[in-house]
């Protein structure tokens, strides 16, 4: 777990002291002669420590960059020995399948995919916040019916369905439903299932110089065009936002979006995830990028 | 092989590799950086991005990284696709993001990777308009400068230092662009091999600190092939020289010793060269007083000597074959001592004798590395034979590569194979006296007198041979160790045993070719390897000779009349009491060395010698390697060879005087080794080392330049403008200029340097192998003397083993066994003499067992007097033993030595 999740680190910890205490947990668990323990680790944060086989060299206590594959986790994992590696959400599943079914699981699903989901959404909606659902309930569902709709005053102007990493689509696609084959017919990734929106007072560039300003910091700094790339591009949009982007920028924007964005250039998946928004920003913002290099300011945050 | 496709032309590859190396190999020039021969591949650069079609009807294809992709059957790629191009020259961008672009300034320049693949790709326009990430530079004691600034991150630094080898003071540290190269702190980097840094890292980041002193651009240097002085070992060397000063030594690759990689005592220990203990002119001793003459007057002056009575020739283990020959022919084998004391030459002799009837194999260091179970049998190997020491760490990996091959991740996917053998059983047993620098990769680092440890061997040699003696009184765990180890060993399929004379111990030699013995009978693979101390140990045992008690009797008998030492310290072999005696007993005393060693001063006349930058000459290595070095230098006269200056003697003696009489007329190198396969059949394969100096190449001699060599006339111009001829030697193929022929396909044996287009640093290597990380493209390097075959015979005869089974070692209570303490830094002769080495050696301590050290500081009393020296405690160091710096404290240590300890009068202060 990340070092800096304090609380929920706490909040594990209890939950597995009570489980330990209850002998659901330790050596010969209620006398079954099985035994199981769980270990927490909160080590340094990083966002990398969330790609698998960079979980497993942080485990190690080495730095968290991640590895080629062969050998798979599955094979060789942590320290050479075949290891496991799933979410807590897939696990939290486990139980629930195994007393009612495979069956029953799948048929959660509102969609192709079965089972449930936790979706989020953040940004300025009235509720922010997350709800397990069956997998496939439609985006607007999400947005107005579990997160209270737009704050008044505020449009919605364009949204990540699932996360930092995943591509924006606009007001249009709000009917999509939330599986894994729908949003990417839509064009994005499912992703976390976390959407995060933007509304039509906040500047779209600087919501990007956000993302990629994250994205920079927490590249592992193991491969060069995501290391070396990536804090360029957040200095781009720096400029731009700060009023002093040139024509030229554009091209460049465009060049890493292109270059970093393609799977297999870069060692692992964190710079194309990094530039899923660049890419489609360039696309659907592009009058605001070229009202920003033109005034040479951010006609939002003046007009605001 | 295969056949793969590369931008169309169909290119006969090898299997089992990546498709970086079958590009390169197939001649293109495709850039990478992270990505080493040695190192193998991590995918971290994406340097050498190219483009792979999934067959011939693919059109688009996909980008892959070439140095991550394993050739297949069938592969079609292309390196010329301008999306693969594109992309190259974006990572040369992003790299240059934050880099200086300080290549006028930077030590690095002329000979950097970055420069050369910058140009490869092709890219020009640095588009990056905002500020640069600045880092600070560490201060990384006397090898290695650090520029931070310079670095692209491509990881090689610490994965040569840490990974490959064993360091833990270099690390990466931070993230994202903002990633460290360096330590935690400023201060001195310990690993053994650091000054490899400055090769490996393809940038200037790390450079070479004492090269920066004297630094010359890299393009201006005159290059040699030559070897190391500085151990046993025999690691090829180039040398670099400007304005006739020896600048830098560097790596030279040879398949089957050093490959990438050197020691940094062999790296840095050349400063002896320009140390102002060099010695410039011949020196008379007039009046007690030492005055400088001319060379004639020098030579005058041994005429007169020499008619007084006869002459005592006193060879050394660190002279060259040649030179050690000369004085043989002119004292002639009665006279003639090799400058060891009797137990050194019996056991380099036994080292000799052992190695030529070992059943089994003679490995080299490479084959070394693929050992897949080791035996150290009291050698501290880290501090005796550095680059043997590493090859050994490298061995424990074998396991990994076996699970690797398991589960088909090809060998140089480095960090993958890493991960797979990170908890894989090591196969290395260490059993020393003293702590050694492999225990930490050893499977057992067991400590034990040299005594017991022998026992021990033996004893495992019974286990494996029962037609091997046992061994009585074995405490029942030594009893089981033998058992545990002897089996690993027996179970292995290339074993090998490491021994040496570190200890002076001749049951050690004796136990560890017996087991190597017992071990070849089933195993012919079975290896042995002995380490000896001095450049040419070796050869010099296989001429032979009296030794220097011999020649102690025949002084005191006044049977000399005129001693000629050739290159030896006779300090460092016989007590003081001794060399007084024999400084006494003999009325004229010449001295042929390059440095002024403490004998110097009591000699009627010494001789400047050329160092080994400044002559060429051949060395045995301990593994019986004849190997040439090659003049670099042409040092201000009368600066000549050893030999020569034997030979100059020589021709002011009544020639009847001359053992052989021959040795007047001999014009060079060749002449020399010539007579020398006559006197030595056993040496005459020595002739065929190197080719000799009448080589030539497409009809020219060879360039010792760069191409691109500058300034030879502007270097003079303070003295004239007018361009010189250029200096030229009789020993050597190689014109001292820019003019000749050069060319990767010239013999292994002469590389002056690596240079091919487009490829101007170090790297350049690839275009001189044959198969990257393979044999060079023309020939070996240097000639094995004993053969290292396994054993070929179905049916060996039986191994006469041997019965000197010593008995126990018994701690005393009233002396301490008194154990030479080699280092790294500070044991060795001639690196001592070098400024960067000399600031590397720790002060002289006293090793002793916690339980008795009793105060800061005690006294041990030696032969040559009482030496106060502070403490410290060695963990596992059996009782009753003190480990005494080698060659720091007493000069020469009598083997084997026992000594009273006392505490130190002042007591406890100190520590
Ligand atoms: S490291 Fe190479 S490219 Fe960089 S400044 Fe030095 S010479 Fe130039
Ligand atoms: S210091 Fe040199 S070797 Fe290390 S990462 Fe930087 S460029 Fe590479
Ligand atoms: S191991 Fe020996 S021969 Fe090799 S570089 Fe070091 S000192 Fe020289
Ligand atoms: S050399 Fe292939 S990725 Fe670095």
């Amino acid at each position: 777990m990340r070092g800096e999740y304090h609380l929920a680190c706490a909040r594990l910890h209890h939950a597995i002291g009570e489980a330990r205490q209850q002998g659901w947990l330790g050596k010969n668990i209620l006398g079954s002669g099985f035994s199981f323990d769980i270990h927490v680790h909160s080590s340094a944060g990083r966002y990398i420590c969330g790609e698998e086989t960079a979980l497993l060299t942080a485990l190690e206590g080495r730095r968290a960059t991640p590895r080629s594959k062969p050998p798979f986790p599955q094979t060789g994992g942590l320290w050479g020995a075949p290891s496991v590696v799933n979410n807590v959400e897939t696990l939290c599943n486990l139980p629930h399948i195994i007393t009612n079914g495979p069956e029953w699981f799948a048929d959660l699903g509102l969609g192709e995919d079965g089972g449930t989901k936790i979706y989020g959404v953040s940004g300025r909606v009235t509720r922010p916040g997350a709800w397990e659902l069956p997998i496939g309930t439609p985006l607007r569902q999400i947005i107005e019916d579990h997160a209270g709709g737009m704050i008044p005053g505020y449009q919605l102007r364009a949204l990540l369905p699932g996360g930092a990493s995943t591509a924006f689509l606009d007001g249009t696609a709000l009917d999509v439903a939330m599986d894994y084959g729908s949003v990417e017919k839509a064009g994005s990734r499912l992703g976390t299932g976390m959407a995060i929106i933007l509304d039509d007072r906040t500047c779209p560039i600087g919501m990007i110089r956000n993302l990629e300003h994250f994205f920079a910091q927490e590249s592992c700094g193991w491969c060069t065009p995501c290391r070396d790339g990536l804090p360029w591009v957040e200095r781009l949009l720096d400029a731009i936002e700060d009023g002093t982007g040139q024509d030229e920028d554009m091209d460049q924007l465009g060049r890493h979006a292109r270059m970093l964005g393609a799977p297999g250039r870069t060692f692992c998946a964190h710079a194309p995830g990094a530039m899923a928004p660049l890419a489609s920003g360039l696309k659907l913002f592009a009058a605001d990028f070229a009202a920003h290099i033109q005034q040479r300011r951010c006609p939002q945050q003046s007009g605001a | 092989m295969t056949s793969i496709r590369i931008d169309g032309r169909d290119c006969l590859t090898r299997t089992g590799i990546n498709l970086l190396q079958a590009c390169l190999e197939a001649g293109a020039n495709l850039p990478y950086f992270c990505w080493h021969p040695e190192l193998g591949s991590v995918g971290a650069c994406r340097q050498c991005a190219i483009k792979q079609f999934s067959g011939p009807d693919d059109t688009k294809g996909r980008i892959v990284m070439a140095c991550m992709t394993p050739v297949s059957e069938n592969t079609i790629i292309s390196t010329d696709d301008p999306e693969a191009r594109d992309f190259r020259a974006s990572i040369i961008e992003w790299m240059m993001v934050n880099h200086p672009h300080d290549c006028p300034v930077c030590e690095e320049g002329g000979e950097c990777h970055l420069q050369d693949m910058t140009v490869m790709t092709g890219h020009n326009p640095r588009r990056y308009r905002f500020t640069k990430r600045t880092h600070r530079n560490q201060d990384l004691g006397p090898f290695v400068k650090h520029e931070m600034n310079r670095c692209i991150a491509c990881y090689r630094c610490v994965r040569f230092y840490r990974d490959y080898a064993g360091g833990d003071d270099l690390a990466a540290f931070a993230s994202h662009d903002n990633v460290y190269f360096g330590r935690a702190a400023d201060g001195t980097l310990e690993n053994a091999f650091s000054g490899n840094l400055v090769e490996i890292c393809p940038t200037g980041v790390f450079t070479d600190k004492p090269f920066s002193t004297t630094y010359t651009r890299k393009w201006d240097m005159r290059g040699a092939p030559s070897i190391c002085v500085h151990c046993a070992v025999g690691c090829n060397t180039i040398v670099n020289a400007r304005e006739e000063t020896l600048r830098r030594v560097l790596n030279r690759y040879n398949t089957d010793i050093n490959r990438y990689v050197l020691c940094d005592r062999g790296r840095f220990g050349h400063g002896f060269v320009n140390a102002p203990t060099r010695i410039g002119t011949p020196l008379r001793t007039i009046g007690g007083q030492q005055v400088s003459v001319p060379i004639t007057d020098a030579l005058q002056a041994f005429a007169r000597m020499a008619a007084d009575g006869p002459i005592v020739g006193i060879a050394s283990a660190r002279a060259t074959l040649e030179t050690c020959f000369s004085l043989y022919a002119l004292v002639g084998p009665q006279h003639f001592c090799t400058g060891q004391t009797r137990h050194e030459q019996e056991c380099v002799e036994l080292v000799h004798a052992l190695l030529t009837r070992h059943p089994g194999a003679l490995p080299t260091l490479h084959e070394m590395e693929s050992a897949d179970a080791v035996l150290v049998l009291g050698e501290d190997a880290c501090a005796t034979a550095p680059r043997l020491g590493l090859s050994l760490r490298q061995s424990v990996r074998q396991a990994s590569f076996h699970m690797a091959d398991g589960a088909k991740v090809p060998r140089w996917m480095d960090a993958a194979v890493r991960t797979l053998g990170a908890e894989c059983p090591s196969t290395l047993h260490v059993l020393t006296p003293a702590p050694t620098n492999l225990d930490s990769v050893a499977a057992e680092a067991f400590r034990a007198a040299p005594d017991d440890i022998a026992r021990l061997g033996f004893a495992i040699a019974h286990e494996i041979d029962p037609a091997a003696p046992p061994v009585t009184d074995l405490t029942p765990d030594d009893a089981a160790r033998a058992t545990r180890i002897a089996h690993t060993l027996m179970a292995a399929r290339k074993p090998l045993v490491v021994s040496g004379m570190q200890y002076g111990s001749p049951a050690l030699l004796q136990a560890a070719s017996s087991i190597a013995a017992a071990l070849a009978r089933a195993t012919p693979e079975a290896g042995l390897s002995l380490v000896l101390p001095e450049c040419n140990s070796m050869g010099l045992a296989m001429m032979g000779g009296l030794s220097l008690e011999t020649v102690m009797e025949q002084a005191r008998a006044g049977a000399i009349s005129t001693l000629v030492i050739v290159e030896n310290d006779l300090t460092r072999h016989l007590p003081p009491a001794d060399v007084a005696e024999l400084v006494a007993a003999v009325p004229d005393i010449v001295m042929i060395d390059h440095t002024a060693t403490p004998l110097c001063q009591q000699a009627s006349l010494v001789l400047p010698v050329a160092a080994f930058s400044e002559c060429s000459g051949t060395l045995v290595s301990q593994d019986s390697r004849a190997q040439r070095f090659f003049q670099a230098v042409f040092p201000t006269a009368p600066i000549q060879a050893g030999w020569r200056w034997v030979q100059a003697l020589a021709q002011h003696l009544d020639p009847s005087m001359l053992h052989i009489s021959g040795l007047t007329g001999w014009r060079d190198l060749d002449d020399v080794l010539a007579a020398l396969a006559v006197a030595f059949p056993p040496l005459a394969p020595a002739v065929m080392a190197a080719p000799g100096a009448d080589y030539r190449m497409n009809g020219q001699k060879l360039r010792s330049q760069t191409y691109r060599a500058s300034g030879r006339t502007v270097i003079r111009s303070f003295v004239n403008v007018h361009d010189q001829p250029p200096p030229g030697s009789p020993d050597t193929p190689f014109s001292s200029s820019m003019e000749g022929a050069y060319g990767p396909d010239m013999p292994a044996t002469l590389v002056p340097g690596y240079q091919a287009p487009a490829w101007n640093s170090v790297q350049a290597l690839n275009r001189f192998q044959h198969e990257i990380g393979g044999d060079m493209r023309d020939g070996a390097s240097g000639l094995r003397l004993l053969s290292r075959a396994g054993n070929q015979n179905a049916d060996p005869p039986p191994y006469a083993y041997v019965n000197d089974i010593p008995a126990p070692y018994a701690a005393r209570t009233d002396t301490v066994l008194v154990l030479p303490d080699t280092r790294l830094f500070g044991s060795e002769e001639l690196s001592m003499f070098s400024p960067p080495v000399m600031a590397r050696a720790p002060a002289p301590t006293l090793g002793l067992p916690a339980d008795m050290v009793t105060s800061g500081r005690m006294v041990l009393h030696l032969e040559d007097g009482p030496h106060v020296l502070p403490v410290k405690p060695v963990p596992g160091l059996p009782a009753g033993i003190a480990l005494c710096p080698a060659h720091m404290v007493a000069r020469a240590l009598r083997f084997p030595c026992m000594a009273r300890l006392d505490r130190a009068p002042d007591g406890g202060e100190g520590s």
